[in-house]
């Protein structure tokens, strides 16, 4: 535990050293500012839910850039031969990783909080799809870290880490489309894997176990397939 | 103390390295010496837990490096042969985020100590991208050594240094041996001779060697070797030297110099200087030729070459 947050620190520091962080946050926001402004004004509705599967969709594309450096970066400089000899189990140095990611995906979704408040200011939005919105975009977007941690385990490369990690994520945020052109049972199992069909509920103000459950679980697998990916390294 | 037992390792069919076994005494001072590609990484690698040997084991401090691995990495320190640092990190921030997860005891004390005994003190806020080489390989020596372990790992740390910092390195190692086991990989001979107690000399994945610098040029000596000089070299001069009792060979290196090869343990200046003597060459210079490390290290790797070329032949 110590250990896992020593690193996740570490990765933490590293964001706010290099443009990255600042990159990733400045444009998610100008995005999302442009989207806010656009939707509500149109729609002349105090309600986030455009705003929210927009916010999906963007950060389908920022998250690849948050997570291509964390594993490739250490495998290509050779930083990674001190981490794997350091007293730290292979688990907490992607757990570790992870985490940092999923706190600069927090602050930024800590600085789109200015949204809601302005609705409640000037509107009376519905609290439920409001707060059920936050909740699916950190677990979806934790989700969608989860892929990048793993595909940034794959190679040497940030950028070919990126754009795997950006591939995965798309064709699993759209395998429902699949579904719907297979018959029943399979078009089942797809639309269960689909990573957009469980959001759609938290936008509607449901927050259900079974999603929460659904985004938990691919977490802990692409997190479990980074770890053995190293470990498979170890091996060669 | 570091054991090792018959390692092997396989990258896909091809042997790094082949049946290795070697020990380290307490406080000893090990040189791991070989050209590049010899398995000296792969070695170091295993002993510091960062792979599994394909087959084999060892240990260190007691502790199996694949069983125990957590407990071996505990009591090493290891700079691998590319310094593994975070250009974007300061010298005090990587030697913290390091000391942190090895849990040291008193970390701002012993950083400061550390930095202070590797010379980087003065760098401490400086930003490791931003550090010449000698620093940077300073740096790793100090991240070895942060948590004062038992046992060192060192590969090749002299690699890419100008002649000043080598020395420098290596008296600072040499001060660290003593109370600490060190394995320490190098090409460079003189290297190993200066600063090793012993040495194993690896080639090819296989250990061809190992003994003290003086050991090993004792047990490579085939013959006692004899340098002569003389003024006016004869014809016959390598015939008639050919002849004394007990010499081997005579190597003719052109401008009345020779090379005597005679049995081993003896002794047959004086026979040599007689034999100038009379014939009135004129004895410019007559002594016993040592051989360095180097030069068993070249006979050891070019000979074995050889053999292997006639094999194919």
């Amino acid at each position: 535990m110590k250990n896992m947050i020593i690193i996740a620190q570490k990765e933490l520091r590293a964001y706010f050293a290099s443009p990255i962080a600042y990159v990733v946050i400045a444009a998610f926001l100008a995005i999302m500012g442009f989207f806010f402004w656009l939707i509500v004004s149109l729609s002349r509705e105090a309600s986030l839910r455009g705003v929210f599967a927009n916010m999906a969709i963007t950060l389908l594309f920022i998250a690849p850039a948050l997570t291509m450096r964390l594993l490739a970066e250490e495998q290509r400089s050779g930083t990674i031969e001190l981490l794997l000899t350091l007293p730290v189990r292979d688990w907490q140095v992607v757990l570790g990783k992870f985490l940092a990611s999923l706190a600069v995906l927090a602050l930024m979704l800590a600085l789109t909080l200015y949204y809601p408040v302005l609705l409640l200011r000037f509107g009376d939005p519905d609290r439920g799809p409001i707060i059920g919105g936050y909740v699916g975009l950190l677990l979806l977007g934790g989700s969608f870290l989860a892929i990048g941690v793993f595909t940034s385990s794959l190679s040497r490369n940030q950028v070919v880490a990126a754009l795997l990690g950006f591939g995965a994520m798309l064709i699993l945020w759209l395998i429902d489309i699949a579904g719907r052109l297979l018959g029943p049972p399979v078009s089942d199992v797809v639309t269960y894997m689909s990573l957009s069909d469980h959001y759609f509920d938290f936008i509607r103000g449901i927050i259900d176990s079974k999603d929460v459950i659904f985004y938990l679980s691919v977490m802990a697998g692409f997190l479990f397939l980074s770890v053995e990916t190293l470990q498979l390294r170890r091996w060669r | 103390m570091i054991e090792v037992e018959n390692l092997t390792k396989y990258y896909g069919t091809l042997a790094a390295i082949k049946d290795v076994s070697f020990k380290v005494e307490d406080g000893e001072i090990l040189g791991f010496l070989g050209p590049n590609a010899a398995g000296k990484t792969t070695t170091m690698r295993i002993l510091t837990g960062f792979m599994p040997p394909s087959s084999g084991a060892a240990r260190v401090a007691g502790f199996d490096v694949f069983e125990d691995s957590l407990e071996v990495r505990k009591r090493i320190g290891y700079m691998p042969e590319t310094v593994p640092l975070y250009p974007e990190m300061t010298i005090s921030s990587y030697l913290n985020f390091v000391a942190s997860i090895r849990d040291v005891k008193d970390r701002e004390e012993q950083i400061e100590n550390i930095m202070d005994t590797c010379d980087i003190a003065h760098y401490a806020d400086t930003q490791i991208g931003k550090l010449s080489k000698g620093y940077r390989q300073r740096v790793g020596l100090a991240q070895a050594l942060v948590h004062d372990p038992e046992v060192l790992v060192l590969d090749e740390p002299t690699i890419g240094l100008d002649p000043k910092q080598i020395l420098e390195v290596r008296e600072l190692i040499k001060t660290l041996g003593g109370d600490r086991t060190i394995i320490l990989s190098t090409h460079i001979l003189p290297e190993a001779s200066q600063v090793c107690g012993r040495v194993v000399i690896i080639n090819k994945g296989e250990v061809v060697a190992e003994g003290t610098p003086d050991m090993l040029t004792a047990e490579l000596q085939q013959a006692e070797r004899i340098f002569l000089q003389v003024r006016e070299p004869a014809p016959d001069t390598v015939s008639q030297l050919g002849q004394l009792q007990g010499v081997i060979d005579v190597e003719d290196k052109g401008e009345g110099s020779y090379e005597i090869a005679c049995a081993l343990g003896t002794d047959h200046r004086a026979e040599i200087s007689s034999l100038v003597v009379q014939r009135g060459w004129g004895l410019l210079e007559l002594r016993r030729v040592g051989m360095s490390l180097e030069e068993i290290f070249l006979q050891l790797t070019t000979v074995e070459d050889e053999e292997q070329y006639e094999e194919a032949a």
